[in-house]
């Protein structure tokens, strides 16, 4: 038997299929972790919203943690989905949009983002070995994975369906993506100015 | 007269004058150039014989002319493009032959009346090495060794960060021998007459002919001529400017020993640079013309590195205020932080230049200085503009 | 190995200097001012973070 199917014969009825349970917390703490994230990334690179008590390579290392923790979360999330029995979704499913039996568009919508994610780690990883403006253009492409996150989440599974708490979750995130843009806004443009702590 | 001749333009003429250039052994060639000892007449007085040598030691070599005159006070290289294109085409024909190259280069400003003269020159030729011209950009830091082979490479004419070095990686990646136009004139006539020729003229460490540019005026003088010699009644002298914007200011009282060479002008606190004598007459505000020139040179940059572009325009500022007024006193420690600042913070030389430039003003014009800074600037403000920018 | 930076990727953002204030300053334009000796051994972890943390890559270890 494969693996797959092992796991998937070990699993108990729905209402108390571990499965589902993790793949859908572990889900939703993936996205509120994109969510902080990219709040951080967002805030990480303008120079006036750093400050002596708060220094920009806080908010840099925050940004690289949180993406990482955000990261492990997701793979629990992929792996639970697939070897859970009660819809079908295969191991392709993963980095292949559109080859999912469930939800086709929305599934996708997830395995896009997990691309781009996989992408800009990895871009990441070989920081050092390409081009700072190669490295600058992916990673900017990790602002598209947020709203693919947020449809896939309103439209997968059931806790963001028919009012449940999920939809509280998207909102909230929603806005801590937009206050963390206005911030910027606010904070106008980026031009070089130094800290003065760091004077001398 | 070597180079500046009264030969006209043509192949034939060049030729009748100077006879045919022949390239033999390429060892004995650099042989030759190194017992000539000649040194770059770009400015850095580097010797060329071991320029070659290192670029030749690589692979796939490239050698470059620069004929680009960036400085507005030096008409030398454009002269001897103009006027004797064939003796650069044969000097840059004679550094492909010693480093091996099957590639050359020559850069010229855009807007050059060199540009066509040259071009016309190539087509009576049968070169064995073709010859690329290139337009730059007229900007002081186009001319920049690093910003001609950006140019080449990338068509952007702006400095490059080193390490490495064009001698290392330039045109292609590969090692690029770049030479000032002057130098080239000078190295195929090396090659035509030999080392002991070159050597029976000139300063005996520091060898040869040059090209001056003395207030405007281009003339062709052996290394080690007295400065004096160049210039007019010394009673009417204040100060002398020699080297060009990136050299340095010269006190008159100091002009009586001084020689055209490398040598001495170091040990006066200068450098020969691109071989340009510039006389400021006394009445003249030595602290004004420096300023212009601050402002112009600060203009000059390239925008691409933060202690140039931020600290060159405010250096030319305060120079400016202490110059032409108001002026308060608190500025001279501002002006003093940023000349120790800047220098060397940059990818290539310009504010390390200017700041040097600068700093012989304050120090040659010192008294100048200590009225300005109590409030009573000399007469020589009113007086018309000196230094060409 | 000693601390460079390429002064045309450099666009002053300045987390060198937070990570190792005591080799790398900052002009008042916000530009690193950095010492250009060898690096003693008890900074040298620092310093990659900082090379690391440089938004623009200009931040370089360069081993004579």
């Amino acid at each position: 038997m494969t693996v797959t199917a092992s796991l998937t014969a070990a699993a108990p009825t729905l209402s108390q299929a571990p499965y589902w349970y993790l793949t859908r917390s572990t889900g939703i703490t993936a996205f509120v972790l994109l969510t902080v994230s990219i709040a951080f990334g967002i805030a990480a690179t303008h120079r006036a919203l750093a400050s002596p008590a708060w220094p920009r390579f806080a908010t840099q290392n925050l940004h690289r943690n949180v993406s990482v923790l955000s990261l492990a979360f997701l793979a629990v999330h992929i792996v639970t989905t697939i070897v859970d029995g009660f819809v079908t979704i295969s191991w392709w499913a993963v980095v292949v949009p559109f080859v999912s039996d469930y939800r086709p568009l929305w599934v996708a919508f997830g395995t896009i983002a997990f691309d781009l994610t996989l992408i800009v780690i990895v871009s990441s990883l070989l920081r050092l070995r390409i081009s700072a403006t190669l490295w600058r253009r992916i990673h900017y492409t990790s602002y598209a994975a947020w709203p693919l996150t947020f449809l896939h989440f309103l439209n997968t599974g059931t806790d963001a369906a028919h009012g449940r708490f999920g939809i509280w979750i998207d909102i909230a995130c929603a806005g801590v993506i937009a206050a963390a843009l206005a911030v910027r806004v606010v904070a106008g443009d980026n031009a070089p100015r130094p800290l003065r702590s760091l004077v001398r | 007269m070597r180079l500046l001749t009264e030969t006209g333009r043509s192949l034939a003429e060049h030729v009748a004058t100077h006879g045919e250039l022949r390239l033999g052994n390429r060892p004995a060639l650099l042989d030759e150039v190194d017992r000539s000892g000649l040194l770059g007449r770009g400015g850095a007085g580097f010797p060329t014989g071991r320029k070659l040598r290192t670029v030749a030691a690589g692979s796939k070599a490239v050698v470059l002319g620069n004929g680009c005159e960036g400085e507005p006070a030096s008409g030398k290289d454009h002269r001897l493009m103009q006027s004797h294109p064939h003796l650069v085409l044969d000097g840059l024909q004679t550094a492909a032959h010693a480093v091996g190259a099957r590639e050359a280069h020559l850069a010229v400003h855009a807007g050059s009346s060199a540009l066509a003269i040259l071009g016309k020159a190539l087509t009576e030729r049968r070169d064995l090495v073709r010859t690329t011209l290139h337009e730059v950009p007229v900007r002081y830091v186009a001319s920049e060794e690093s910003a001609l082979v950006n140019l080449v490479n990338t068509g952007l004419a702006k400095p490059t960060f080193t390490p490495p070095r064009p001698f290392e990686q330039g045109i292609g990646k590969r090692p690029t021998a770049i030479n000032n136009v002057e130098t080239l004139a000078h190295l195929g006539l090396i090659a035509r007459h030999g080392a002991e020729w070159f050597r029976a003229v000139g300063d005996p460490d520091e060898p040869g002919t040059a090209l001056v540019t003395v207030n405007g005026t281009v003339v062709e003088v052996p290394t080690g001529t007295p400065v004096r010699d160049l210039l007019g009644p010394l009673d009417d002298l204040q100060a002398v400017l020699v080297g060009g914007y990136f050299g340095t200011w010269i006190a008159a009282a100091q002009v009586h020993d001084l020689t055209l060479t490398h040598r001495d002008l170091r040990a006066a606190g200068g450098a020969l640079g691109a071989g340009i004598v510039l006389s400021l007459p006394v009445g003249s505000c030595g602290l004004l013309e420096t300023s212009r020139v601050a402002t112009y040179l600060a203009d000059q940059n390239a925008g691409q590195c933060g202690p140039c572009f931020n600290g060159l325009p405010a250096i030319a500022a305060a120079v400016r205020a202490l110059a032409l007024g108001p002026w308060h006193d608190g500025e001279m420690a501002h002006l003093d932080r940023w000349l120790g600042i800047v220098p060397g913070r940059g990818a290539c030389r310009h504010p390390d230049g200017a700041v040097r430039f600068v700093l012989s003003a304050l120090s040659v014009f010192a008294n100048d200085v200590a009225r300005h800074r109590s409030g009573h600037p000399c007469t020589g403000i009113r007086q018309p503009p000196v230094l060409p920018v | 190995m000693r601390v460079r930076v390429n002064p045309i990727d450099c666009t002053a953002h300045g987390l060198c200097a937070e990570l190792l204030p005591e080799w790398i300053s900052l002009d008042e334009w916000g530009y690193p001012v950095i010492d250009e000796q060898v690096v003693p051994a008890q900074l040298v972890r620092n310093a990659r973070r900082a090379a690391a943390a440089c938004p623009t890559l200009a931040l370089r270890l360069q081993q004579d």
